[in-house]
């Protein structure tokens, strides 16, 4: 025995043994993180259960199974629960999302496994989505126009509760598009009058004139606004003219006005085909809908849209840095110490916590830049600050220091890859050494500066912590691109993907309901991520391939 | 015609050659500018920190005669240190002008308002703490009035102007507060926004208290004022009296001794301590002043010295207690003045010499004679922004520069002893309600946070990340490599905030729910794999050629697996037979250990599946590479694979490998999403594996968004930066500099 541990066979084994624990985690983790993602879109049947309450009497309960926990008894009777006629020292026990909020002291209830009589998943139980106050389990009973009922004897209450809640969601749309087009417009060109004025008067040009002319521009504008109000409550009224009657768990009849309701299934009456259907809708929705109800409910479009475009920005101002230095450090550096000091200086700049880059960027790109830029330009709306505060601008360029040195390094090691025969090959027929660099290195090199980029750009994509600090915000009324001139409005605070995690996670009211939206953020996040990352690996080996035919 | 061609074939080249040392220059530049970002990101950091060091700046302005006649009782300066006002011993209070405006027609010195408060001098004289701004002037008989110098502030034509009143608080009729209609010969007084207290000793040495409490009257809406009066006993001579602004306690001081005496909220006096100077020590007492927040009485004594004394809770209930003292000066204190709402005070002394001095820091900001004069009196507005001394006749005006005094190197790394605390804490307590709140800027304990947080971390990630990268490099078969070395580094590109949200909604109620499950897996895993190991060995021949060594990782996969569902699954039964069931319960009540839902176990795993890929990646490279010439050798004398890898190998890739731990390390330091989101962020000092903790990163994370900009909160999370910064600069620094040299010598070999 003694002898076997000596051959070292255990250690070897023990050393095996922690890379699979590295490969469960790994994969365990991103197929955890898929399987809760996803099955936030997948319909989960809905429960109407008959449970017994510790009095005796029965109550019923509708709505999803959301978990389920392995808890010991004692436990329980520790807390003042005891159970009769149970032997077993461990128990299950359910956490059932009951919904219905409004109606209900808590929308989460957990029901001990035996304490359920009867569990039964009736095919006309429906899911209500709404936009407010989140789902509503029950069964329709009618649908009222008006406060009339619109149900006849031939027709089908599926189809007619169908018909008018498509209606009443056009309805919304057409308002939200109101709002969000037309009238977010005329504000914004009301808020450029108003710094017109202001920064006329700061430089002594306001003439009466000019005065005047801003009045009857804000005052036609105000004009505009008060008709598109009109129309915007004509159509709100038009939404709100029907309802659905729902009967609920308490077995009461509550009326749910139409312009909340969202959307109706019937996830127990489902086939496989169906739920598919529904699942991809789903997924359809959650990507590109805006978030509701302090983000725990509703889309994540506004946190893609932001995440992409910071990071789009990012890439343009990291790219030509990180290339130009690894060009640098490969093909003009020395061997001195000038070039180890700026080696150490990437090292560093790779390992420096990614919160302190926050920290600088609030400092000093966001105070101390922004701050200047702003007295500089725009001093006419002092004191509120344009540049001078965090937004997606401070954040790219923050993000772009960030990851500069996966750039480079990334770079300079696709340039190490090219036989230094070609560069010998183009000085020889008289080629200077830019050209040289210019015509044939850097698109030999294209690819790995892609790599490059790409790592970048997933680095990017997860990071929060300095983001927190230069620009990230919870809830973005706008996104940064708009169709105001100039289109483009870089000083706005964005969303982010990863910080939507965090919020909504953490911060938000409602961290119970909330988290299956989370899992689903972390999946599309670990998506996009993974899917950079491997791009990123298939790119670099196919170059490695491509170069070693090169060498002889 | 050649000539032509060879002219524009020379100016051709001679572009091209402008083009190729414009290129050289620009790329040197642009290689350049990733050492100028560094160096960006550590001056800049050292920029904001670097204020919070500095001493007082006092920079004369200038000087202006005494306006108005008569000596000072006592003098103040207005918010934007534009009119200054002083209060004489003829019962006349003057305003003048500090700042010249040719707006407002006003020169500095112009005296710009003069009112005579009381009808004849002033027998004594009392004022409230500086955020309260009132003062009290006795009348013979018992009578006083109260005051306070207003300003009247508006904008017209969006130009500030400043106007000052005199508001008398006392109304038309002075308050009696001797009953027996005595002149008041001591005076000291206060009040809380409703009530007014005050202590008086009169002519015939009688030591009395009154108290006017305020009652709105509901019908007219005026204050009515109620007099509770006290006459309290005590023998001898007062020499000198405070008021808290509470209204609840009352100093006398009689010599080196200190009588504190309790106030009920009706008006009766109580004494509840003796403070006992030790004179030999410290000096004899030679003034007494109340600190900002009123919670510490600071005492000049005639050795130059100041001390601090504030209530410690003690078997008596809450007592005043000797703190600290301050050199303050070599000659006697003649006067100390406090500030608004910082624990910084100013003291003179008899030589006119003028100190600056804060508490919590126990700093001693300034000491000398501003611009060469003997300073008798000074007075610091509310910001701090300026300081008047008044000084041979004249008054001089100062700049004061004074903008983090409560800070100071040792404050931040020492023990100290905070108002109220009970000994010399390390405290992180940056922000509360109050104005005049003690701020405790202690980077102890985040410090040891973060190196709590890394050590758990490290203690996850190096074991595992090690072993990993030594399989993986020496054993492992390559076609299983090329599968296994991406997808463990995949681990590095996963979002930390994804990873920090699993660990606190995730793990961290699984740690808490299974804690004997993870025991045993703790356990039973290693034991598994050794058993399996030796296994492998006696099972038969033709089995065990497919066994290799390059394949146990694959193999153990299942078994681990197995092992791990089987601990937790068997969790609640280990639970209720070992622990009755509550496991939480069991180590709160019996090991008497707090138990926190976010623990250190949650962040160690959580933090070392975010460091294992950057010392698995690295510790992988440097193995890898070790030439394998020498492991052949080694192999070809006759040394096992396991010999060979740790006498040979591993030796060769040692700093290959302590580059990796350093990295890591660095890594595991600055990470912020997963400490923020599994510790629960609690400044706390404890190695408790089941208590969380507060790192650098986290606390710049939560704070920093609610700092104000340039405040000293602002600049210590700055601070904090900083020393993030330094460490992992170091630690990254010495890694690459291992690693560069290993290089080297690996390329020799």
């Amino acid at each position: 025995m003694n002898h076997w541990f000596k051959s070292g066979k255990p250690w070897i084994w023990l050393t095996a043994g922690a890379v699979s624990i590295s490969l469960i985690a790994v994969i365990g983790l991103l197929l955890m993180i898929a399987w809760r993602g996803l099955s936030f879109f997948w319909p989960a049947p809905i429960h109407e259960m008959q449970v017994q309450t510790p009095t005796g009497a029965t109550t019923v309960l509708i709505g999803e199974r959301y978990e389920t926990e392995e808890i010991p008894v004692s436990r329980l009777n520790e807390s003042g629960v005891f159970l009769e006629d149970y032997d077993s020292p461990v128990l299950q026990r359910y956490l059932i999302k009951v919904g219905n909020r409004e109606y209900v002291p808590l929308d989460f209830t957990w029901v001990l496994e035996p304490s359920i009589v009867s569990d039964t998943t009736p095919k006309d139980l429906a899911v209500i989505e709404r936009s407010k106050d989140g789902n509503f389990y029950g069964y329709p009973v009618d649908v009222l126009e008006n406060g009339e009922s619109v149900l006849t004897s031939q027709s089908n209450l599926r189809d007619v509760l169908f018909e008018r809640i498509e209606r009443a969601v056009e309805f919304n749309e057409q308002a939200m598009d109101l709002q969000n087009d037309e009238i977010s417009t005329i504000n914004y060109q009301i808020e450029q009058l108003r710094l017109e004025r202001r920064g006329l008067q700061l430089e002594g040009k306001l003439t009466p004139a000019e005065e005047d002319r801003i009045a009857s521009e804000q005052a036609a504008l105000r004009e505009d606004y008060m008709e598109i109000e009109k129309e915007l409550f004509a159509l709100r009224d038009q939404a709100g003219r029907d309802a659905v009657v729902m009967r609920d768990m308490r077995g009461e009849e509550v009326t749910l006005p139409m312009y909340r309701v969202l959307d109706v299934t019937f996830p127990n009456d489902m086939n496989i085909l169906q739920k598919w259907g529904h699942f991809f809708v789903q997924v359809a929705k959650f990507v590109s809908e805006d978030p509701r109800e302090a983000n725990t409910e509703g889309g994540v479009f506004p946190a893609i849209f932001g995440t992409v475009f910071m990071v789009l920005l990012m890439s343009v101002l990291v790219t030509p840095f990180g290339v130009i230095a690894a060009v640098y450090l490969h093909e003009y550096a020395g061997k001195n110490i000038v070039t180890r000091v700026i080696r150490i200086a990437v090292i560093n700049l790779a390992g420096v916590p990614s919160i302190v880059y926050g920290v600088f960027g609030l400092g000093f790109f966001v105070y101390m830049v922004g701050g200047t830029l702003d007295q500089i330009f725009y001093p006419e709306s002092l004191p509120t600050p344009t540049f001078g505060t965090p937004g997606v601008l401070w954040s790219a360029i923050t993000l772009a220091i960030l990851t500069l040195p996966v750039v480079i390094v990334s770079t300079e090691e696709g340039l190490s890859r090219i036989p230094s025969t070609l560069r010998e090959g183009s000085l020889a027929l008289g080629a200077t050494k830019a050209e040289t660099i210019w015509r044939i290195i850097l698109p030999m090199a294209s690819p790995a500066i892609m790599t490059g980029l790409i790592l970048a750009v997933a680095r990017a994509a997860g990071e929060v912590a300095p983001l927190m600090l230069v620009g990230v915000v919870k809830s973005a009324p706008m996104l940064p691109v708009d169709g105001n001139f100039p289109y483009l409005h870089v000083d706005r605070k964005f969303m982010h993907l990863g910080f939507h995690i965090y919020d909504v996670g953490f911060q938000s009211p409602n961290v119970e309901a909330a988290r299956p939206l989370v899992y689903a953020t972390s999946f599309l996040l670990v998506t996009v991520i993974v899917g950079l990352n491997l791009t990123a690996i298939g790119v670099r080996n196919h170059l490695r391939e491509k170069y070693r035919s090169l060498e002889h | 015609m050649t000539t032509n061609t060879k002219q524009s074939q020379l100016a051709a080249n001679r572009g091209r050659l402008f083009k190729d040392r414009a290129t050289r220059w620009g790329v040197t530049f642009g290689g350049g500018m990733v050492l100028i970002a560094l160096l960006l990101i550590f001056f800049y950091l050292l920029y904001v920190v670097e204020p919070i060091f500095r001493s007082v700046d006092v920079e004369k302005q200038y000087d202006f005669d005494i306006p108005g006649g008569g000596s000072t009782l006592a003098m103040g300066v207005e918010e934007q240190s534009e009119i200054g006002y002083r209060f004489n011993d003829l019962g006349e209070l003057i305003f003048f002008a500090t700042e010249a405006s040719e707006r407002l027609n006003r020169n500095i010195g112009d005296v710009l308002l003069s009112e005579l408060v009381t009808d004849s001098a002033p027998t004594a004289f009392a004022m409230t703490a500086p955020q309260n701004n009132r003062y009290a002037l006795a009348h013979s008989q018992g009578f006083v009035t109260v005051v306070q110098p207003k300003f009247r502030v508006s904008f017209p034509n969006d130009l500030r102007t400043i106007v000052p009143v005199v508001d008398i608080i006392s109304g038309s009729e002075p308050l009696q507060v001797d009953e027996a209609g005595q002149a008041i010969r001591k005076l000291a007084y206060d009040y809380d926004g409703e009530s007014m207290l005050f202590a008086a000793v009169t002519d015939d040495n009688r030591f009395i208290v009154n108290k006017f409490v305020g009652s709105e009257n509901f019908m007219t809406g005026a204050v009515e004022l109620k007099s509770n009066f006290t006459e309290v006993e005590f023998n001898g001579t007062v020499d000198e009296l405070e008021v808290t602004p509470d209204l609840r306690q009352v100093f006398a001081r009689r010599g080196n001794r200190v009588y504190v005496f309790d106030v009920a909220i009706d008006g009766s006096v109580s004494e509840s301590q003796l403070l006992n100077v030790n004179a030999k020590e410290l000096g004899n007492v030679t003034t007494m002043e109340l600190l900002a927040g009123a919670s510490s009485l600071v005492l000049g004594h005639d050795s130059g010295a100041i001390s601090q004394w504030f209530q410690v809770p003690s078997d008596d209930g809450r007592q005043y207690e000797y703190i600290r003292k301050f050199q303050a000066a070599k000659a006697a204190i003649t006067e100390i003045v406090v500030e608004y709402y910082r624990r910084t005070f100013y003291a003179i002394d008899a030589n006119g010499e003028l100190g600056v001095f804060h508490t919590t820091s126990e700093a001693n900001l300034y000491q000398e004679r501003p611009a060469d004069i003997a300073a008798e009196r000074a007075v610091i507005d509310p910001r701090a922004n300026s300081l008047m001394v008044q000084a041979n006749n004249k008054m001089h005006f100062y700049d004061l520069d004074n903008e983090h005094p409560e800070v100071s190197w040792s404050g931040i790394w020492q023990e100290v002893w905070y108002e109220g605390y009970p000994e010399p804490t390390y405290t992180w307590q940056s922000t509360s309600g109050s104005d005049d709140f003690e701020p405790k800027f202690s980077l102890v304990p985040i410090s040891f946070g973060t190196i709590k947080a890394a050590a758990y971390a490290m203690l996850v990630a190096v074991p595992l990340g090690l072993a990993a990268a030594v399989y993986t490099a020496y054993f492992m078969s390559p076609s299983v490599r090329k599968v296994v070395k991406p997808t463990v580094e995949l681990m590095e590109a996963l979002p930390t905030v994804i990873l920090g949200f699993l660990a606190g909604l995730w793990l961290a109620p699984i740690i808490e729910q299974y804690l004997p499950g993870i025991v045993s897996v703790l356990i039973l895993i290693p034991l598994t794999i050794v058993l399996l190991a030796f296994i492998s060995t006696k099972l038969p021949q033709k089995i065990r050629q497919q066994l290799t060594d390059g394949r146990a990782a694959l193999i153990l996969l299942p078994f681990i697996l197995f092992v791990g569902w089987a601990s937790f699954a068997a969790s609640p039964l280990v639970e209720e037979l070992l622990f009755g069931g509550n496991v939480r319960g069991f180590i709160t009540n019996e090991l008497g250990v707090t138990f926190d839902q976010r623990n250190s176990i949650v962040v160690g795993v959580a933090m070392g599946f975010a460091v294992i890929p950057t010392i698995f990646s690295i510790a992988e490279d440097a193995v890898f590479s070790v030439p394998k010439h020498l492991s052949n050798g080694s192999l070809a004398l006759g040394a096992t694979t396991w010999q060979t890898l740790t006498k040979v190998v591993l030796l060769t890739a040692s700093p290959g490998i302590f580059s990796a731990v350093m990295m890591g390390l660095g890594r595991a330091v600055g990470e912020t999403m997963i400490v923020l989101m599994a510790t629960g962020n609690t400044p706390i000092m404890d190695w408790n594996i089941f208590e969380g903790m507060r790192t650098l990163s986290a606390n710049i994370a939560v704070e920093m968004p609610e700092s104000e900009v340039g405040g000293t909160h602002y600049r210590i999370l700055f601070l904090a930066a900083f020393v993030l910064f330094i460490f992992t600069f170091m630690f990254n620094t010495v890694a690459e500099l291992v690693r560069q040299r290993l290089r080297e010598k690996y390329s020799s070999m």
